[in-house]
């Protein structure tokens, strides 16, 4: 149901010049960089309080400053999510972390509770407030509501259909940011405390353990309705992908293509953002001649790991569109380093490990705009020019002949299966 | 010295229902239809939520009538609103309650005089927040039940809103746009129409490693929604809320019989009572809970919901 091909109506109508931002994830600094150099013009990230993802390692003001200048050499901004409902004890504290979020750069924050949206308009003028998806906005009153509190830009519940955006831009002239690839919520997002009730962890303060992915059992008639335990499934939803349908999605005039997973590896982070940057390029060089290019579909399918659909934004998922069974990991590959230097002279690269590899195994190169190859690993040597016979240190530095040129920030990835 | 009354606040799956419980002695109710309003037990259209209104007027204790407006709304439903809650003015209801800002722009254009309750459920959980939609025209916020007792309490001293609680029932822990129960009956190989899945079927889930729990859970056009598996029931620490000074205790009647519910209300009308008489000399009376664990489904237990739980995160 979620890959129905019904065209919407606006279809071919085009009217839009300016690009939509690519707005990435990024867990920590490293990632923040390797997202905006592979092409985010915004990256989000999570501080040490107030955000939805208390597993992540989170930004110190230092590391935000850092990063803050490290985007604005590529002309990117950062935002920080404040997503959480906040409770009485979080208040205090607030007007300081959101002053300091504005004095080292931060361009907006991501917000879902109105206290928080109130307390950064009032105190720290400089932070543009996003309205988070945690607010579930499906519908253009309450875009426009919040746009009337003074909100430059909504990001709408995952549930909105690419129909309904079209309507909520028709009538309020505001950004709308949507998200466009990653894990989603099976609820409506914020409104699930299934953590709250299985674990005592807040899902609403960052506690959430995925509870949805758990295992179930239906019963109908106080009989299960499944027989056996294999039968027992889970509520997971499966994860976005938009990659193919960037045209409809820039058509409708979404503003901003959010890019989901503060948690995901930095692989992910670099492949996911390098894929929609090429598609959303080549989209805007020749909007008539574009087609979508299969391996930008095959570089998504090397990140991902779980299997893909379309959400909301064509049908309302149906059984196609859930996971029942517990996962298998999807991608035959793996992340296994990234380049750090390359000799012209010598074709070696020196590149730091980030899983083990060795001799023999096949690995590609890829980088920023769709650079990439593939080799099997030669020799292996380390700074010293001693031989290895795999590399197996993480962080390790090794040298290693490449078969084509390959700059810093360039990443390695081997085939497991 | 003799305290002030909080309402004691009611649902209804009919009209005989609120009657019922009107003689038992709730002070207000909350009923609307699912077009508009949420995870209500029973369907209340214009006509009936009129026809609410007069029963109460006409009745001894003349309770107030709220009706459900709390949906997440889509662009469809928002454009029906202005013309629906400039009804309901007009049948004069004594408030809404709301948890989409939808309704606020609906309500300032069509029914500016409407009393406005927040309620977004889980996620109405802060003093401020209350503050903001005060601010912003709502009488009321209901707090999240995900909050304990120190929390509520704080957020009864720091704001000038009425502050409601749910101190009765089970509550929502999950809503999913999708249907997730025909979903995995498809997966089966099963055809949705196999199984009813509408409220009141008795469906529930059951999760691996928690299989003395039974989460309900049940489907209706605006998607899925699980249920907890325990009921919350304050009634023995009732004097602690009336002692902060809550303004309205909510007994929730979803997927209860009204028999069940007139004997809750009863209990709760009893406690209320005596404890206003002589908030001094107040004592927890056992019978009242013995009447409710009389009523009480085995398999569901009574609970402190999260009034006593430290929650992390
Ligand atoms: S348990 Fe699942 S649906 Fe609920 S908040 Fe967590 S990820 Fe979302």
């Amino acid at each position: 149901m979620g890959m129905t091909m019904n065209k919407p109506r606006y279809q071919g109508k085009r009217y839009r010049l300016d690009r939509p931002e690519l707005l990435a994830p990024a867990g920590n600094l490293e990632k923040l960089k390797f997202a905006v150099h592979y092409g985010a013009d915004a990256v989000y990230i999570g501080g040490q309080k107030y955000g939805l993802r208390s597993g992540a390692d989170n930004f110190s003001f230092e590391e935000m400053r850092e990063g803050v200048e490290f985007a604005a050499r590529y002309g990117a901004k950062v935002f920080v999510a404040t997503n959480i409902y906040a409770h009485n004890e979080d208040i205090d504290g607030l007007e300081a972390y959101l002053r300091k979020l504005e004095e080292v750069g931060i361009a907006a924050i991501i917000a879902a509770d109105p206290a928080i949206v109130e307390t950064a308009q009032r105190v720290a003028p400089g932070l543009e407030v996003h309205l988070s998806t945690q607010q579930s906005v499906l519908n253009w009153r309450t875009v426009q509501f919040w746009k009337e509190e003074g909100l430059p830009r909504v990001v709408l519940a995952r549930e909105t259909s690419l129909e309904e955006i079209a309507e909520i831009k028709s009538h309020v002239d505001i950004e709308i940011e949507a998200f466009i690839h990653g894990a989603m919520c099976s609820s409506f997002s914020g409104r699930c405390v299934l953590s709250n009730h299985f674990t005592d962890r807040d899902s609403n303060r960052g506690g959430c353990c995925q509870s949805c992915r758990w295992k179930y059992d239906l019963y109908v008639d106080g009989d299960t309705i499944a027989e056996g335990e294999e039968q027992m499934f889970t509520m997971g939803s499966k994860d976005l992908c938009m990659i193919r349908h960037i045209p409809e999605l820039i058509d409708v005039g979404v503003d901003s293509f959010k890019i989901e997973g503060r948690m995901k590896s930095l692989h992910y982070v670099a492949t996911i953002v390098n894929a929609y940057r090429q598609a959303i390029d080549a989209y805007f060089a020749d909007p008539d001649g574009y087609e979508l290019r299969p391996e930008w579909l095959e570089e998504v399918h090397k990140a991902a790991n779980r299997p893909l659909n379309t959400g909301f934004f064509f049908d309302t998922p149906g059984t196609e569109d859930h996971i029942y069974e517990p996962e298998e990991k999807a991608a035959p590959y793996d992340f296994a380093g990234v380049v750090l230097e390359y000799d012209e002279q010598t074709g070696l690269a020196v590149v730091q490990q980030r899983n083990h590899f060795k001799p023999g195994q096949e690995i590609e190169f890829f980088g920023p705009g769709g650079t990439f190859f593939k080799q099997t690993v030669d020799e292996l040597r380390d700074r010293e020019g001693n031989r290895l016979d795999a590399a197996r240190h993480p962080l390790q530095e090794i040298v290693l002949r490449v078969a084509e040129p390959v700059r810093p920030m360039d990443m390695m990835r081997k085939r497991i299966r | 010295m003799v305290a002030t009354k909080p309402e004691l606040l009611a649902t209804a799956a009919s009209l005989e229902e609120l009657s019922l419980l009107a003689d038992a002695g709730a002070d207000a109710f909350v009923i609307g239809e699912s077009r508009f309003g949420a995870r209500l037990p029973g369907e209340f259209g214009l006509e009936q939520i009129g026809e609410a209104v007069r029963i109460a007027r006409g009745s001894e204790r003349r309770p107030r009538i709220y009706a459900a407006v709390n949906n997440l709304m889509d662009n469809r439903t928002v454009g029906e609103l202005p013309a629906y809650l400039g009804r309901l003015a007009e049948i004069g209801v004594d408030a809404i309650v709301f948890g989409d800002p939808s309704v606020l722009m609906a309500a300032r254009e069509a029914a500016p005089q409407l009393r406005l309750h927040w309620n977004a459920e889980m996620t109405s959980t802060s003093y401020a927040q209350a503050d903001y939609w005060g601010k912003r025209g709502a009488s009321r916020i209901v707090l999240a039940r995900e909050l304990n007792m120190e929390q509520i309490v704080e957020v009864k001293q720091r704001t000038s809103l009425e502050v409601q609680v749910q101190v009765h029932g089970m509550t929502n822990i999950y809503h999913s746009k999708r249907s997730l129960v025909d979903s995995y009956l498809g997966h089966l190989g099963k055809a949705p129409e196999q199984v009813d899945s509408a409220l009141g079927q008795g469906l529930f889930l059951m999760e691996a490693d928690r299989r003395d729990e039974r989460y309900p859970i049940y489907q209706d056009a605006y998607g899925t929604y699980m249920m907890s598996s325990d009921d919350i029931c304050m009634i023995e620490n009732l004097h602690e809320l009336l002692e902060a000074g809550i303004d309205s205790l909510r007994v929730e009647g979803l997927m209860k019989t009204p028999a069940y519910n007139e004997t809750v209300v009863r209990a709760y009308r009893a406690a209320i009572d005596a404890y206003a008489a002589d908030p001094a000399g107040y004592r927890f009376d056992p019978s009242w809970l013995a009447a409710i664990r009389r009523v009480q489904d085995p398999s569901r237990e009574l609970s402190y919901g999260f009034f006593y739980k430290e929650q992390v995160y």
